[in-house]
């Protein structure tokens, strides 16, 4: 059996299930040390006090919103090279919940940002490129909402995930000279105190939970997909009988 | 013998300059025959940026701070309200079909109707600015370096946005998915458009921000035909 034998929909489905499950119990058990890690062993911050605590969630959701994005691109270079049906299901399962990291960090860095920096929001280059990373995603759910052909929207919405991918270190580095130039850095992540190894280990650890979080969402919604794109073949009208 | 130098004499007919100049002198002409609307674009632009200063203040110092921005993203905004137009109408009749098939690179072509873009939107906004400059009450180098920004920044709207208006071909949602579609991607554009305006005022060198929009312009000039060209394959299929 080679490894392309799940490269279809048809033989991807019953392993999507089993993967998704193993992966929704992972994260569950990584998000209670995590929440455990962080709101009970790590001690509140020295200058913070125990408002940094939205580290756990803001952190792992930032780095999530930005992975997920380079892990669509990457299917959807698959997708365009091989014409594989079920690389551009797998792109358009993960943009919604790439979506929702993004917002999540973004509500999360603002809700810290008030009793912290003072301000709900300041045009900081980072949370500019993640609500600009938010506008992409939504170009690329409202892209395939609007192509009724799913084939075709599979392939228009990897060309724009592809080419929004080109896109984002520039937009990245544009608003940073953008923001040096204009008033400086008046809010600084950099500037930080280094961080205490029991917080550093919260974070990563709820890290994976975002990301086996997002893996089996991502295959539950794909199945999902898979039903609904492939629903008058044989195989799906056998799955129903059975 | 002759057939195989009948083939190359062929192939060099199909050239990529004759595509571009063909599809440019195409969508020229149809623009000069329905001048008003050309028209009414421009006049958009203008009232556009007219507004700012009934919405804000009169005030000349903030006018003069807000001017350079405001001009951008008018020509931002006509630029994307003429999209639609650049492909749509040849979807619609089917000539965008006949284009796909011609035997001239479909890239080339593509690149063509994006200069004939440029020149009946960009170029008019760009030359526009210094007048409407103006009004906001800007310095000579400033409305200088607006109009030298605008000239090198404008063609990568065009080469952008026409990504965008082949990916919505066919797509419902029309010129407000378009808007989702390019505007992000227009950041960068804005910015160091914008900003080489701002770091003159700020008695910078604007040099930084040229580089760049140039090396942008560079990259979109190589980049953006060959994406609106698979885009539109796409569409067509």
């Amino acid at each position: 059996m080679s490894f392309y034998f799940f490269s279809s929909p048809a033989t991807f489905f019953p392993l999507a299930r089993p993967i998704a499950i193993v992966f929704a119990w992972l994260a569950a058990l990584c998000a209670i040390a995590g929440l455990w890690i962080g709101f009970v062993v790590a001690p509140a911050d020295a200058q913070q006090g125990e408002a940094y605590r939205i580290i756990f969630i803001h952190v792992p959701a930032a780095w999530m919103s930005m992975f997920i994005y380079v892990v669509m691109a990457f299917w959807s270079i698959v997708a365009l090279t091989y014409n594989t049906r079920l690389s551009a299901m797998l792109a358009q399962a993960l943009a919604p919940t790439g979506a929702w990291m993004t917002f999540i960090a973004l509500f999360t860095g603002s809700m810290w940002g008030r009793p912290t920096w003072g301000t709900y929001w300041a045009w900081d280059a980072r949370m500019t490129s993640e609500l600009i990373l938010l506008f992409l995603y939504f170009g690329v759910i409202a892209l395939r909402n609007a192509i009724d052909d799913p084939r075709r929207a599979d392939r228009a919405c990897s060309l724009l995930t592809i080419v929004g991918a080109v896109n984002i270190p520039i937009i990245y580095f544009s608003v940073q000279w953008w923001n040096t130039l204009h008033q400086g850095a008046s809010v600084s992540l950099t500037a930080a105190p280094r961080m205490a190894m029991i917080m550093l280990t919260g974070m990563l650890v709820m890290t994976f939970a975002a990301w086996f979080y997002s893996i089996a969402v991502a295959l539950l919604r794909l199945r999902a997909i898979i039903l609904e794109r492939e629903r008058g073949s044989a195989w799906i009208t056998g799955l129903a009988r059975a | 013998m002759t057939t195989l130098a009948h083939a190359q004499s062929d192939e060099s007919q199909f050239g990529v300059a004759a595509a571009i100049v063909w599809a440019a002198a195409h969508d020229l002409r149809v623009a000069m025959r329905s001048r008003s609307e050309l028209a009414v674009q421009i006049l958009f632009y203008v009232i556009v940026v007219s507004l700012f200063p009934l919405a804000a203040s009169p005030d000349r110092a903030l006018l003069a701070a807000l001017g350079p921005g405001v001009l951008w993203v008018a020509a931002l905004l006509a630029s994307l309200l003429s999209l639609p137009r650049l492909f749509a109408a040849d979807f619609a009749d089917g000539t965008l079909e006949q284009i796909a098939l011609s035997p001239y690179p479909l890239q080339a072509l593509v690149g063509g109707k994006i200069i004939a873009h440029w020149l009946c939107t960009g170029l008019p906004v760009a030359v526009l600015a210094p007048l409407l400059g103006l009004q906001y009450g800007l310095d000579g180098d400033v409305l200088a370096i607006v109009t030298l920004s605008l000239l090198i920044g404008t063609p990568l709207l065009s080469l952008l946005g026409a990504i965008g208006a082949a990916l919505t071909l066919g797509a419902r949602g029309g010129s407000s998915l378009l808007a989702l579609l390019i505007l992000p991607l227009c950041v960068p554009v804005l910015i160091f458009g914008a900003g080489a305006a701002d770091a003159v005022r700020a008695g910078l060198s604007p040099s930084p921000n040229f580089s760049l929009l140039a090396a942008g312009l560079l990259i979109a000039l190589v980049g953006a035909p060959f994406a609106t060209a698979a885009a539109i394959r796409v569409a067509l299929d």
